[in-house]
């Protein structure tokens, strides 16, 4: 009897958790199916399954606009974000060193101002950002994504790495040290190897907000040949006057594709990073 | 020797190496942060445009803003309303589901994966043009309630359901909190609970009085972050709706950008950037304040 009523309350519990994740999975499902379909199969139909599966709308999205194709606004994605990535990975985690391994005057305070910042909005600052790096010339090209990546200025993962760094036992700087290993020595063959985990979750969390990211590319880029994925698809959204839902479908799959399948194959990171981050915060 | 050293000064030598590691960041914060924060409050008292010199013009800019923009005023209605539907919206439902997943359940793992799909995709175009196809008049999700018999909505062309039907976006990328939750949940001792159950306490007051209490750093840092974020929401409502119908999704965020990068008036976009952030400020102190209340420390954390 009572193993019976345990059994029962199983099964709910699933049959929740499924409803839960139709719910949330839905909507991607729909998506990639209604890359094969007509507008007369997306519009007023519960159907999932397209009438056929054809290719052609990935063929005539893929053309993109005039001589720019999806293979380019790839190319400019991925030359915005990749070296944005690695510098952000580089310069938070040599600020993160020189927070969570050494005692300095005004640490403390250098500290509270770098959590501070965690709560600027990027509104307030990106007028001022705009015009100083307009009279730098970098409007147009992607120096005001990589400026900031250099220079630290995602307090976010310093803040995450200098805890990671927390948890590593001082006793391998100081060992290091008797060595005769100087500080950049120190950090480099010592420390980093063992933040690898930290660090590949800094860089999949940069990559994924880079990646999405609209608002920056929408003020900094102007011209279409610089154009990432994200501009590159409300340009298509607003470029056609009857829009053909199946193939604008087509290229928002394919440009939420590399995120999912980087997820897929990093899930640990992603999750973990998460959940070990936000705890001590 | 070494040793001796250590005891008598406070920092050592090698200490001062610290600065330059600190180096990138002392730099990044001072021109590109503080300078731009500092300018743009310096900006809202200036009629500047891109092209020309800013003149000082004092309050100018928050008088218009607050007396004859009505513009204004309804951005910052539709800005809280959208803060207010999805920051609790989102944070109650990432916590009902991670309290119902934190148990003995196979597959957990597969599942806290799959439900936190939704949230690789914060911000992204593409998945705001998927929301704006699903809920369109003619759309699937109409199609569904019809089949079970409720009737059509127009989610998008409705003044009222417009900035709701944006709202159910966000809320529906609760996955990362519900992730940050459930880790938090699996950190309460279970002793606390044995505890609890050898007392007699029923399963509701241990969930308020030893669940929700340990886990309220959490449900603290969430709630200022995801705050943060919701007055700036912006790329969702300018892909989808373009802040219409009737600017009942015109959030400040399009404000300023339309005020600041498409007039190019930089002076007035600022002013805007900071009632804005004034928002985000009066709305975080009030937070830190309370929590003093409710949310509750094991440490200090010092280091």
């Amino acid at each position: 009897m009572e193993r019976e009523t345990k059994k029962k309350a199983g099964i709910v519990e699933y049959l929740v958790i499924a409803v839960i994740g139709i719910f949330l999975l839905y909507p991607i499902i729909w998506m990639f199916f209604a890359t094969f379909k007509t507008n007369e199969e997306i519009f007023g139909s519960i159907k999932l399954l397209p009438g056929s599966f054809n290719l052609q709308y990935y063929i005539d999205g893929w053309k993109g606009h005039g001589n720019m194709t999806y293979t380019d606004f790839f190319v400019n994605t991925f030359k915005l974000v990749v070296p944005t990535v690695l510098f952000t990975v580089i310069s938070c985690s040599l600020v993160a060193y020189g927070f969570a391994r050494f005692k300095f005057p005004g640490k403390k305070i250098l500290f509270s101002v770098l959590i501070a910042t965690l709560m600027l909005p990027n509104a307030v600052i990106i007028i001022p950002r705009y015009t100083l790096f307009n009279s730098f010339g970098w409007i147009n090209s992607y120096l005001p994504f990589y400026v900031p990546a250099m220079l630290a200025c995602y307090p976010f993962f310093v803040f995450m790495l200098v805890q990671f760094m927390r948890g590593l036992p001082k006793e391998l700087d100081q060992s290091a040290y008797i060595d005769g290993c100087g500080t950049l020595r120190t950090f480099v063959q010592i420390l980093l190897p063992l933040m690898k985990p930290a660090l590949f979750s800094a860089g999949l969390f940069q990559f994924l907000w880079t990646y999405n990211d609209y608002f920056n590319s929408l003020i900094f880029i102007n011209s279409v040949k610089k154009y990432p994925i994200s501009l590159a698809l409300k340009l298509s959204l607003d470029a056609e006057s009857v829009v053909v839902w199946g193939k604008m479908m087509a290229m928002a799959f394919v440009a939420v594709l590399p995120v999912l399948l980087l997820f897929f194959f990093a899930q640990k990171y992603f999750v973990e990073g998460i959940a070990t981050t936000g705890i001590k915060g | 020797m070494v040793d001796k050293k250590v005891k008598i000064r406070k920092y050592q030598k090698r200490d001062y190496q610290a600065f330059l590691y600190l180096l990138p960041w002392l730099v990044g914060f001072t021109v590109l942060q503080l300078y731009p924060f500092l300018s743009s409050l310096y900006y809202s008292f200036t009629d500047y445009k891109i092209s020309a010199v800013p003149n000082f013009i004092g309050l100018k800019n928050y008088i218009k803003l607050f007396t004859q923009d009505t513009e204004f005023w309804n951005s910052l209605k539709v800005t809280l309303l959208f803060t207010l539907y999805t920051v609790p919206g989102k944070l109650l439902m990432a916590l009902a589901v991670a309290v119902f997943l934190n148990r003995n359940i196979k597959g957990i793992n597969l599942i806290r994966t799959l439900y936190y799909i939704p949230s690789l995709f914060g911000g992204s175009v593409a998945i705001a043009v998927l929301w704006k196809v699903l809920f369109v008049d003619n759309g699937v999700v109409n199609a569904i309630l019809n089949t079970v018999g409720l009737p059509s909505q127009q989610w998008w062309g409705n003044t009222k359901l417009a900035l709701r039907t944006i709202c159910m976006l966000e809320i529906w990328q609760f996955g990362s909190s519900m992730v940050m939750f459930l880790a938090a949940l699996k950190n309460v001792q279970k002793e606390l609970y044995e505890a609890a159950s050898i007392d007699g306490a029923g399963k509701i007051r241990v969930f308020f009085k030893i669940t929700i209490p340990h886990i309220t750093p959490i449900i603290f840092f969430n709630l200022i972050m995801q705050t943060i974020q919701a007055f700036q929401n912006f790329t969702s409502a300018f892909v989808i709706t373009k802040g219409g119908p009737l600017k009942s999704t015109y959030v400040l965020g399009m404000k300023l950008y339309n005020e600041a990068f498409s007039y190019f008036k930089m002076g007035y976009g600022s002013a805007i950037s900071w009632v804005m952030f004034a928002l985000i400020m009066i709305v975080t102190l009030l937070l830190f304040r309370s929590s003093s209340a409710w949310v509750y420390y094991e440490d200090s954390g010092d280091f």
